[in-house]
């Protein structure tokens, strides 16, 4: 079987990226959402935001890319959630298939899907104003980066998709993760929070995130907080990956 | 003496049980929903595995398709163990389980191009044209399936699953919530299917049902199968008394409620509907 699994993973992938080209909701809330951010905070917030020489659009952009991968993959949570109560899973896994291509199929789709929705806001952002002098090694390394992070939260996603009881249960885990890029330094800086909540800050995976690719935009030096943010990343992608593992051979024991 | 068969599963068709189930175990935490059932099926035959909501039908079926771990006992599938050897009983089996799996965002069409190209079939576009024709959907065929009414869905879902011919099919309550018409549509499905020499197993809460279709009726009842046999056999269960009192031959339902008996049949119902609900 396990010959078949780039070809049966490859049709499950076409099924599911049917489903994101097919609802219409599923694009306009992956990138729409942060399209509108984005303009508040460079149009209405931004200006009473002191971010100093580096301009507010450049200065935001990051965190935007990370709220945007973190809506984005909460439907990867809800499309994985539909099949498992709508018994099409159940068929999948009783067909003589590669059996885990059905949750990488719906990795797959996540990560296409963000990749789409990423290079949108990205467009949007340099139609405002976004400039980098990053060359093509600094943006391939951001695009490493966010596709380490979209990898890391589908992961999570999988989990509340595999495991959840209701549509409502299946969507609500990706709010504290899209509220994050607000308690860091995506859009103020942290120099002006108070004492605790800097710390809470200064010390989540958003912060060492949001500063590499800030950093490699500018084409500043990234020091260690590259290193931070990878950890965090490879971290969060191996703990969501064996629980998710877990979850689904709870399914079918 | 079946490891034979598992090299060639067609040379011993007649002698050999497509299905054979012994002493099936399954609890879910607390609940012990199967405790040892027992029965085979004939090949080409169709077989009724009747009980109430909450019996363990689904979870027979279940194990059977490799979706669930039996706790104890034994299980073949064409001559397969479906512990040991599941890949080759997903080879040889096809599931339509309680909810029609089609997939609503995908046409109908697309739904059975799927299957055929999961089951890596030549030609996944003349399947489904073809099995769009034999189920009167050939009009629909290009609309979304989230548009389809009960008895459509439910056409669909088992055309989905005669795809790769696949000897042995389950069909769990196939047409729970159907309205009469629709119902009677899946019957001659399931008729056909039969004649040209599928096994089918199903299972029904619906006694006229089994009368209708299967060849063999077991009747599962407190995690156990108390009766089995065919609907001659069954009618003759019940003792000679009633028939002097009644003039028309008993019917299936007489016999289910008799060898079932009314009491604490509700209470054990929903307790486990509870645990079903909350398994999925």
């Amino acid at each position: 079987m396990a010959t078949h699994f780039f070809a049966d993973t490859a049709v499950l992938t076409g099924r599911t990226m049917r489903h994101v080209t097919r609802s219409l909701d599923t694009i306009i809330t992956t990138a729409i959402t942060p399209v509108a951010m984005m303009l508040l905070f460079v149009y209405v917030f931004g200006g009473a935001i002191d971010t100093g020489s580096v301009s507010y659009v450049n200065y935001m952009l990051p965190g935007i890319l990370l709220i945007t991968i973190a809506s984005g993959i909460s439907y990867t949570a809800l499309r994985l959630f539909t099949d498992m109560q709508g018994g099409i899973f159940e068929r999948f896994q009783s067909l003589p298939i590669a059996r885990s291509g059905v949750l990488w199929a719906h990795v797959l789709t996540s990560l296409t899907a963000n990749v789409i929705s990423l290079v949108v806001v990205v467009g949007v952002a340099v139609g405002i104003g976004f400039r980098s002098s990053a060359g093509v090694s600094a943006w391939l390394a951001v695009a490493g980066i966010l596709i380490l992070f979209t990898l890391a939260l589908t992961w999570i996603a999988v989990i509340p998709g595999l495991t959840a009881k209701s549509v409502d249960g299946a969507g609500a885990f990706a709010y504290p993760l899209i509220f994050l890029p607000f308690i860091s330094s995506a859009f103020v800086p942290t120099g002006t929070m108070p004492g605790p909540v800097r710390a809470f800050a200064e010390n989540q995976p958003v912060t060492s995130i949001v500063n590499t690719i800030r950093g490699l935009f500018a084409k500043q030096p990234v020091g260690t907080s590259i290193w931070t943010a990878l950890a965090w990343c490879v971290g969060i992608l191996i703990v969501a990956y064996i629980v998710a593992g877990i979850s689904y051979r709870r399914r079918i024991s | 003496m079946l490891t034979v068969v598992s090299i060639l599963p067609t040379t011993n068709q007649v002698q050999d049980p497509a299905i054979r189930v012994q002493g099936l175990e399954k609890s879910y935490k607390e609940l012990h929903v199967l405790r040892g059932v027992d029965f085979e099926v004939a090949r080409g035959s169709i077989f009724a595995l009747l009980g109430s909501n909450g019996a363990g039908k689904t979870t027979v079926v279940k194990i059977l398709s490799t979706l669930l771990a039996a706790d104890a006992g034994t299980a073949r599938v064409n001559g397969f163990d479906v512990a040991t050897q599941a890949a080759d009983v997903r080879q040889s089996i096809s599931l339509t389980g309680q909810f029609a799996a089609v997939d609503e965002i995908l046409s109908g069409r697309e739904n059975l191009v799927l299957v055929a190209r999961l089951r890596h079939l030549k030609d996944p576009g003349v399947i489904a044209d073809d099995l769009l024709r034999r189920f009167s959907l050939t009009e629909a065929g290009t609309r979304r399936s989230a548009t389809y009414s009960g008895g459509m869905r439910r056409r669909l879902d088992i055309a989905m699953s005669l795809i790769g011919n696949p000897p042995v099919i389950f069909l769990d309550e196939p047409t729970a919530g159907l309205d009469p018409e629709a119902r009677i549509e899946v019957w001659q499905a399931v008729k056909r299917l039969a004649e040209s020499g599928t096994t089918v197993l199903l299972t029904t809460q619906y006694l006229d049902e089994a009368e209708q279709l299967a060849d063999r009726i077991a009747i599962l009842h407190q995690g156990r199968i108390i009766v089995n046999g065919t609907l001659a056999e069954l009618k003759q269960l019940l003792p000679p008394a009633k028939v002097e009192y009644v003039e028309k031959q008993p019917s299936l339902e007489d016999v289910f409620f008799a060898v079932v008996g009314h009491a604490g049949e509700d209470g054990k119902g929903s307790q486990d509907r509870q645990t079903n609900s909350s398994k999925k």
